[in-house]
């Protein structure tokens, strides 16, 4: 017997990859804007990700939409929980789409919209960030409602995992940059490519060990006999990846620096998983806890399977479309 | 009031600000988009160059709507939750799978073809290029059927059993569910009211511009498409919201009530008040202007047939019927001078005087926006006739929010509100700046700046044949 919420588990866990893999380079692009040159750079930087932004955005409303439908309660405790940093992802995520369109509109008050860019990508991945943390630190739950404060996810663990993630998602905008850019600008996303790698390093350590310290079920999960053989690759990998990450780096290659960045990335949501599986809220709630019905999940499993490997044919397609160096004056 | 009934009257009020703002542009955006699919297709079709500049000058606008669309929609698939997390817990495994069905059918496909349709003509031929125009607008549409089926749900709940832990399950058939009762009539009347929006949108730009040149083969263009439209669509309009309006009596008798203002039952003949000022304190119409029988003509088709009042719902039963009262004549009123536009540019035409017309031209402009207002005060009447439930006759509003503290709703409320105003604000002003430059022969790509015309839409090429 196939247990669909587990196959429902994982699906809302890819579309969390898909989300960070494909929306972390071009929220990282809107933290290093500032950065670049003001004119041909930036021109540069934007219409790197202009005709996939919206795109790539669409993965975090499955994500939204796929934990309503398939973990009701998960959503239910989980958005008023982490109140004020969703609204400031929102927000942010407003200020930071209409931009594209802005700048082009209104040369005028072109330095306004990119700092909304700037302003609107930063609070957004910060707050993705806080996110993480304060779920990872635990919240109040009783019954099926959330029954903590509204300050309740603010501590140094998740403003720690916020400033981290805008340092991971500033290194992949660095990697694209390095594969979509020429020249002066992509010498300097190299060279940021090179520091945010170590900068991540650091997060990811600091990260990972005061997630030790947070719950016994994560000690346990990560430091028990025999697990440990198996959960010390992690970090194993992690070093090997970042070896490769450099090593590309420094041959100067173009796309691999961004799969290796994403390989670390992908080494994170793992730990993740070996942290909380099988809960949904972490050290709270189970997947199985706030499972749907059958009906429900059946009803949307078909149309998923049915559609998740058209959308990703036909999005793979859209970028196939804009492959290439962008140069200054749009795509090749 | 206590704290409780702050937060959940704040979080009202934030939910009702961000729809509404959020509705204006899915309503420009469904219509303009299958307005852009039929510019391409006949500019593919005839080789028509003014086809093509219409296209270009139209697809500036839509990139510029769209996007506040897409952020703005963003918002509300979240707010569910942050703010309606009961709501969200009760009935999600009912109106979670519609939305998710919406995010997989439609926003997917919508986003994956945006950037082939604003920046890709070059990159893939015409061909290709029109077919990713047609995908937008036929996301559009998916978009609409999905979003306003979990909305007739909560109307019209059926096709659901009630679980021991007070969710709401689905029963034996989905379709149930899906194609519940009020469904079909508000898809219909919604589409419709979407596409009659950017008609009118469509025809202020080109009465605007008719006033200033009459020659302007741009304006001509798009004012006599507009105007088709208006004539033909308009009288469908009033028909099928005239349906949506007896199945609303069928299952929703107490909001039909508020809409008339009946606050007494009609055992023989129920008038029709025109005008009047709702007086709910006192459960009458004061100063009321009306035609006798002809409420239960309309709704019953018989001049004598019994109509009940408020009188026969219980007190907190009741939605608020001032405002119902007053959004529904707005909206009435707007329907009805649409119809007349539309049979005064028939009659323009068939005169010959459809581009020379200078009262029907000021008439088409000041009606440009009336589309929007229809369209929001229609939704007031049959989102505030819904309450005081969420889903509706078996879920109270005041049970569905979250526990907020009222401070935190306060918050966030005042910062939609000063980004809404300041961001869309903004992109409103953008738009108009467009709409106030006339179509052009040589209608500039995507962008005015050299940077994407010479680059990603190179003006040449895409004008190539393009010439009128």
């Amino acid at each position: 017997m196939i247990d669909l919420t587990v196959i429902w588990a994982a699906i809302i866990g890819f579309a969390i990859v898909a989300y960070v893999v494909m929306d972390g380079f071009d929220l990282g692009i809107g933290i290093l804007f500032p950065l670049f040159k003001v004119g041909p750079d930036r021109d540069t930087a934007m219409n790197s990700i202009a005709p996939v932004w919206d795109g790539n955005e669409t993965w975090l409303v499955l994500g939204g939409g796929g934990l309503l439908a398939a973990f009701p309660l998960a959503y239910a405790i989980i958005l008023p929980a982490l109140y004020a940093p969703l609204v400031a992802m929102l927000l942010g995520l407003i200020l930071r789409g209409v931009a594209f369109e802005f700048r082009w509109r209104d040369p005028g008050h072109r330095a306004l919209w990119d700092v909304a860019f700037t302003l609107g990508s930063c609070v957004a991945t910060f707050a993705q960030g806080v996110t993480l943390g304060a779920l990872l630190q635990g919240i109040t739950v009783e019954g099926r409602a959330y029954a903590g404060g509204w300050w309740e996810w603010l501590s140094p663990f998740s403003i720690l995992t916020g400033f981290g993630l805008m340092v991971g998602y500033a290194l992949l905008g660095a990697c694209w940059i390095n594969w979509k850019a020429e020249g002066d600008l992509q010498r300097q996303a190299v060279r940021y490519a090179s520091r945010l790698g170590i900068a991540l390093l650091l997060v990811i350590a600091v990260v990972s060990l005061m997630t030790l310290t947070l719950e016994a079920q994560y000690y346990a999960r990560w430091l028990a006999q025999p697990g440990v053989l198996v959960t010390a690759q992690v970090p194993l990998l992690t070093l090997i990846v970042t070896v490769m990450f450099y090593r590309s780096l420094k041959r100067q290659k173009d796309a691999q620096p961004f799969f290796w960045a994403l390989a670390l990335f992908g080494l994170c949501i793992a730990g993740l998983g070996i942290s909380i599986w099988p809960d949904v809220i972490p050290a709270r709630v189970t997947i199985w806890e706030a499972a749907a019905p059958h009906s429900s999940q059946v009803f949307l499993l078909i149309g998923t399977g049915l559609l998740l490997p058209v959308i990703i044919t036909y999005t793979a397609w859209a970028y196939w479309v804009f492959r290439g160096k962008v140069g200054q004056d749009g795509y090749h | 009031m206590i704290d409780q009934e702050w937060a959940i009257l704040l979080a009202r009020v934030q939910f009702a600000f961000t729809i509404s703002f959020h509705f204006f542009f899915p309503a420009f955006t469904i219509g303009l988009a299958s307005f852009l699919a039929v510019l391409e297709g006949l500019w593919l079709k005839t080789g028509k160059g003014v086809y093509a500049n219409l296209y270009r000058y139209w697809l500036k606008i839509f990139s510029i709507v769209f996007a506040m669309g897409v952020v703005s929609g963003i918002v509300m698939s979240y707010q569910i939750g942050t703010n309606w997390s009961v709501f969200s817990d009760r009935a999600g495994p009912i109106i979670g799978p519609l939305m998710a069905y919406e995010v997989l059918t439609a926003f997917f496909l919508e986003a994956g073809f945006l950037g082939v349709m604003l920046f890709g003509i070059n990159k893939v031929g015409r061909k290709l290029h029109f077919t990713a125009t047609c995908a937008v607008a036929v996301g559009t549409f998916i978009s609409a059927f999905w979003i306003l089926s979990v909305n007739s749900w909560m109307q019209t709940p059926t096709g659901y059993v009630m679980g021991a832990n007070g969710q709401f399950l689905p029963g034996e058939s989905w379709t149930a569910i899906v194609f519940n009762p009020s469904f079909p009539y508000r898809l219909v009347h919604t589409v419709i009211a979407a596409y009659l929006t950017t008609a009118f949108a469509v025809g202020g730009v080109g009465a605007w511009h008719l006033l200033k040149d009459r020659s302007n083969p741009g304006a001509r263009k798009m004012f006599s498409m507009a105007m088709w439209m208006a004539a033909l669509v308009a009288p469908i309009q009033i028909f099928a919201g005239d349906m949506h309006g007896l199945n609303t009596l069928e299952h929703q008798p107490a909001k039909v009530m508020a809409m008339e203002g009946h606050f007494e039952s009609h055992p023989d003949g129920a008038p029709l008040i025109l005008f009047g000022i709702p007086n709910s304190a006192e459960k009458r119409v004061d100063y009321a202007i009306e035609i006798p029988k002809a409420s239960s003509l309309i709704l019953k088709h018989d001049l004598n047939a019994p109509l009940a009042g408020l009188d026969t719902v219980p007190d907190e039963d009741q939605p608020p019927v001032g405002i119902i009262f007053w959004s529904f004549r707005v909206m009435m009123g707007l329907g009805f001078a649409m119809l007349g536009i539309g049979l005064w540019s028939l009659i323009a035409r068939w005169r010959g005087s459809l581009y020379s017309s200078s009262p029907l031209h000021r008439a088409a402009l000041v009606m440009g926006p009336s589309g929007f207002v229809a369209v929001l005060a229609g939704w007031i009447t049959t989102e505030v006739g819904r309450q005081p439930f969420t889903v509706y006759g078996l879920m109270r509003t005041a049970e569905s929010a979250s526990p907020l503290d009222a401070p935190a709703v306060a918050i966030s409320l005042l910062a939609f509100v000063v980004v809404y105003f300041a961001v869309f604000g903004a992109g409103i002003w953008y738009v108009l700046r467009l709409m106030k430059k006339p179509p052009e022969a040589h209608e500039a790509a995507l962008d005015g700046t050299p940077v994407r015309t010479a680059g990603i839409t190179p003006a040449p090429a895409v004008i190539e044949g393009a010439d009128t």
